[in-house]
């Protein structure tokens, strides 16, 4: 007879977290279709280096952690975090901002924590968020969209150019949606529209579309059963309930539509693949609800009254900083402890 | 269509039950020997009630309930008592526990047995007691004795629901699914039997949307009966009993309750089966329907198997190839356990025997760190959020994890199953219930002795308090005694005067009588010595009690005689005052110590009690009279002298005489109070003469 005991249950379902993350990873594609078309080779080179970085940094933790390296890295933790801070950064980003902003995210913001699981913060957006303070202006020049870029969208040999020897080319930068909104301080909003060709027919010219495709992938990922629809959908309701309050018909003051506000920078992609953040998120589904919906406020006071022009790192943090405590108040009626004990309608 | 609620969570792992429903239910057959584990249930094990090699018959009781929660045994088939010893079983435990082994003959006779003609005739006691006697315990897997659960709560009315549990959502098994296509005539009459004892105002039989042919079968055996079959979707674990109960009535039982709370009963298609079989047929629990499974099997079936059958009676009957197979699991894939071997027998909870490849079944591979995906918070029936209980068991958080709720958990193991890093979840919880029990176990431990020792405490607290208490009291009433003595110097001045004047002529008295009749100083020594001895022989308490009895005795009636002199002299209204007060205190002071006598004489031997019914007899007369006399110097109108005297006489004579009959008794018996009476003999007639005296003069 067999000497290891095994008890119940002895049967298994057939997902694995190495699965989850390349079902996380295979979901950006859309988003990053899209953000290729209109920006250029930039963000994938963010991507593939930063892919890179994190595997090293993770061997190195693992390393010295003395943890078996081949489980660990299998289950492709580390890519997904390259890939999520690679997405968020400015294509087109220097070689050394990428290296500083993944070692920070895998050494310091999860490995220091004590690895996968452990981390309380999203280690992406604990990098970016360290070069968004250290360093604003790379941080804030973002490439301009294909149709109106002067000097044609980059191809990958310059993205390639620009991330590794960033003084032999220059790419054509211009500002975003986001900040022309926020600097606009005399223009109708329809007038702004008509001014600055950054504009597209929702929001930016673009971004939009990223957004869309964002949105997309996170719609798979909900159908696929990765996270569950609360946090986002949570996020998205009250952002654009605010968003409504405060647009005011566009007029020079206006914050922005709803619409403008869903499809520009980076919401959908923060609902969808930074909200979502199983570790770093409130457990429960009432408590991601509570979780998601504050993120949305956050995300929108800091895009219309804030300092920054857009805001899901700060907001995800400090959400995460609340997590814990968000749990402690939503922790779900369990069977048997319902107050009535009749039926629910 | 009956409405049915959804619980929360659930999942749906592959359901496999194909595979044991190609043929009908097989008849597995005798086995040459038999095991019989003594607990196949919840509660006490049974009691062995066979001895070695004793023929027993089919159906006849071999051993029998060990209180209320607990069932009886009895032999699936004839034959001999071989051993009754300690077998391996199947538990989850893996330990060998105590079993009855029957050596079967072969000729299956069945013992002498009869049903019931008609149960309706029958009171629901009587129905209780037959199910109890026919050793029916909840066959679905949990093994809880049938009649405690129908008799739960038997006020009627009570129980609103009789719920027939025919779900089974384990994947493999398929024992119900069998006997609802085969036997669904026997379930409904079974169900009608419940519904007889129970009187529930429904009686629903739930069964999911996967067995279609059961569905078919049991909607025909049901047309014409008030069961009514509630067909539902398939989720893991509807079965569950809470869960089944939320599914048809949308409650929820309370945590810690029972189904009984909120007016429900649930029975397993098998145990109403089984109860069936003991109303109508008179057979006792003696088999069932096991489902022998697995891909290690090459013909996977569902047998009727009678009990105590070893596991691999049945697995060769499959086709089974042990090299296949690395371990033998009882139960389905979600909530079975692994047995220590085939050889443990079938008992009243084997449902399956699953013999799964190493390919069906995997060893699960190292857990992963926990992502906090949530996917085991969506699967938990019981609402739970088994990521954080993972969390705080890791830390050995116990009071996080009952505030969590860890105790709800029913350990169905879809957590575990949905578990992306495959952890084993349920292993964490049922460790950390183990050891939270453990720690209440303890402190219930510590608790008592911590309570006994602070009684303990108590008790010597409250003993120094009563000994203290004592002590003052004695030092209060010693300085009152003093304090009195002191007040009534000026008014007992002239008893006191005559108390030291008779002590003196007393002791003239002796001297003189020393001097005149014991001249030889010699001889005074010897009487000296003498009466040192006598009074060195240290006389018991008893003896004390009854010493000082008789010199209050002696007391009182010097104090009465006094009285009746001074009254009859006219003495001062204060002197009479005062001799009344210390006849009045003397009668106390007998009281006292004749109440202290009497706890001798209860304790005391037999053979000693007389005299000490004579002391105490006589110290209650003297104080009987005392008061007779005291009302009636109250009551009594002045006596002329003559009149005074008279009586005063008569009084004396009355004394003299119950005296010496009381002298005449303890010269007798030996008794010491000979003395005392002589005594008072002795001054009882020298005071009818003086009295004789007076009256003369009087008369004269």
């Amino acid at each position: 007879m067999a000497l290891m005991r095994i008890t119940s249950p002895h049967a298994h379902g057939p997902l694995t977290t190495a699965a989850v993350m390349r079902t996380v990873l295979l979901a950006t594609l859309p988003g990053l279709v899209a953000l290729t078309y209109f920006f250029g080779f930039g963000t994938l080179v963010n991507i593939l280096w930063g892919g890179v970085v994190a595997v090293v940094c993770e061997a190195t933790a693992l390393r010295l952690r003395k943890r078996p390296l081949g489980f660990y890295l299998n289950d492709a933790s580390a890519l997904v975090t390259a890939t999520l801070l690679g997405i968020a950064l400015p294509p087109y980003a220097p070689w050394w901002l990428i290296i500083v902003g993944v070692a920070f995210a895998i050494l310091i913001g999860k490995h220091l924590y004590g690895g996968m699981g452990y981390n309380p913060f999203n280690p992406a957006m604990v990098g970016y968020v360290v070069l968004l303070i250290s360093f604003p202006l790379e941080m804030t020049t973002w490439a301009a969209p294909a149709g109106i870029n002067p000097t044609g969208t980059p191809g990958l040999l310059q993205a390639l150019q620009a991330c590794f020897t960033p003084a032999s080319i220059d790419v054509t930068t211009m500002a975003t949606p986001l900040d022309l909104l926020k600097q606009n301080q005399s223009l109708l909003l329809e007038d702004l529209w008509v001014q600055n060709p950054q504009f597209g027919r929702w929001a930016g010219l673009g971004w939009e579309w990223a957004n869309i495709g964002f949105l997309a992938g996170g719609i798979w990922l909900l159908y696929k059963r990765i996270f569950t629809w609360h946090a986002p959908v949570a996020m998205l309701v009250s952002m654009t309930l605010l968003a409504a309050l405060f647009y005011d018909g566009g007029s020079s003051a206006s914050a922005g539509s709803p619409l403008f506000h869903l499809l520009s920078g980076a919401t959908m992609f923060g609902a969808f693949f930074i909200v979502t953040d199983p570790v770093t998120s409130a457990v429960s589904n009432r408590g991601r609800l509570v979780y998601g919906a504050a993120i949305g406020v956050l995300v929108f006071v800091i895009r219309v009254w804030g300092d920054y022009p857009d805001a899901i790192a700060f907001s995800v943090l400090i959400m995460n900083f609340a997590a814990p405590f968000v749990d402690y108040y939503t922790q779900p009626v369990t069977y048997g402890h319902r107050k009535d004990g009749d039926p629910e309608s | 269509m009956r409405k049915v609620w959804d619980f929360h969570g659930g999942i749906h792992p592959p359901e496999n039950k194909h595979q044991s429903l190609q043929t009908p239910i097989q008849q597995a057959g005798i086995p040459a020997e038999l095991t019989f584990p003594l607990s196949q249930h919840i509660g006490a094990p049974a009691e062995p009630v066979v001895t070695l090699g004793e023929h027993v018959l089919k159906g006849q009781l071999i051993a029998t309930a060990d209180g209320f929660i607990s069932v009886p045994k009895h032999a699936s088939t004839s034959g001999i008592i071989t051993a009754v010893e300690e077998r391996p079983i199947a538990h989850a435990s893996g330990l060998p526990a105590d079993c009855i082994v029957l050596e079967s003959d072969g000729k299956d006779e069945w013992i002498e047995h009869s049903g019931v003609a008609d149960y309706r005739q029958l009171k629901k006691s009587g129905l209780l007691q037959l199910i109890r006697d026919a050793g029916i315990a909840g066959m679905g897997g949990a093994g809880f004795p049938a009649a405690v659960k129908l008799g739960v709560n038997p006020e009627k009315g009570s129980i609103r629901t009789l719920i027939i549990n025919g779900t089974e959502c384990e994947p493999y098994i398929t024992a119900d699914d069998i006997l609802m296509r085969e036997r669904a005539d026997e379930i409904i009459r079974g169900a009608e039997i419940l519904a007889h004892i129970i009187e529930p105002e429904e009686t629903l039989l739930g069964v999911e949307d996967n067995k279609p042919e059961a569905i078919a079968e049991l909607r025909r055996a049901a047309a014409s009966s008030a069961v009514e079959i509630v067909v539902f979707p398939t989720k893991y674990p509807s079965g569950g009993e809470k869960q089944l109960i939320e599914i048809l009535t949308g409650k929820q039982v309370p945590s810690g309750g029972l189904p009984a709370d909120v007016g429900i009963v649930c029975q397993n298609i098998g145990s109403t089966v089984a109860i069936y079989r003991a109303l109508v047929h008179g057979e006792p629990l003696i088999s069932r329907i096991t489902t022998v499974t697995g891909a290690a099997l090459q013909q996977p079936q569902n047998f009727e198997v009678l009990l105590g059958t070893p596991m691999r009676y049945l697995l060769e009957q499959a086709g089974y190839d042990q090299g296949k197979n690395p371990r033998l699991i009882m139960g389905g894939p979600m909530m079975g356990f692994e047995v220590p071997g085939a050889d443990v027998p079938i008992v009243k909870t084997t449902n399956c025997v699953l013999a799964p490849t190493a390919a069906e079944l995997p060893t699960p591979p190292p857990a992963q760190a926990c992502i906090r995906c949530g996917l085991c918070a969506e699967a938990c029936p019981a609402s739970l959020l088994p990521q954080q209980m993972y969390w705080f068991a890791q830390g050995k958080e116990f009071e996080k994890l009952e505030t969590h709720n860890l105790f709800d958990c029913i350990e169905c193991g879809a957590c575990s199953y949905v578990c992306p890093s495959n952890i084993p979840l349920v292993q964490y919880y049922r460790a950390s219930k183990a050891e939270i029990m453990q720690l209440r176990r303890e402190h219930a431990r510590s608790e008592h002795s911590r309570t006994r020792f602070e009684g303990r405490q108590e008790r010597l607290q409250q003993e120094a308090t009563a000994r203290e208490a004592q002590r003052a009291a004695r030092k209060t009433a010693v300085e009152k005694r003093a304090r009195q003595t002191a007040a009534g110097d000026g008014e007992q001045d002239l008893i006191q005067a005559a108390i030291e004047r008779a002590r003196a002529r007393k002791a003239g008295k002796l001297l003189t009588e020393t001097a005149a009749g014991n001249a030889d100083p010699a001889e005074a020594a010897i009487e000296k010595a003498k009466a040192a001895r006598a009074h060195a022989s240290a006389p018991s308490p008893e003896e004390k009690t009854r010493q000082t009895l008789n010199k209050l005795c002696e007391r009182l009636a010097k104090s009465e005689q006094k009285l009746v002199e001074s009254r009859a002299s006219g003495a001062q209204d204060k002197v009479i005052e005062a001799l009344e007060a210390t006849v009045v205190k003397l009668g106390e002071k007998i009281t006292a110590a004749e109440t202290e006598l009497a706890t001798y004489t209860d304790a005391s031997a037999p053979g000693s009690a007389p005299s000490d019914t004579a002391a105490v007899d006589t110290a209650q007369a003297a104080i009987e009279k005392a008061r007779a006399r005291q009302a009636d110097a109250a009551a009594a109108p002045p006596l002329s002298p003559r009149e005074q005297l008279q009586k005063n006489h008569e009084a004396v004579e009355k004394r003299l005489q119950t005296v010496t009959s009381k002298l005449a008794e303890a010269e007798q018996e030996g008794s010491d109070t000979v003395d005392a009476l002589h005594k008072s003999i002795e001054k009882l007639s020298a005071k009818k003469q003086q009295i004789e005296t007076a009256l003369r003069e009087l008369g004269d």
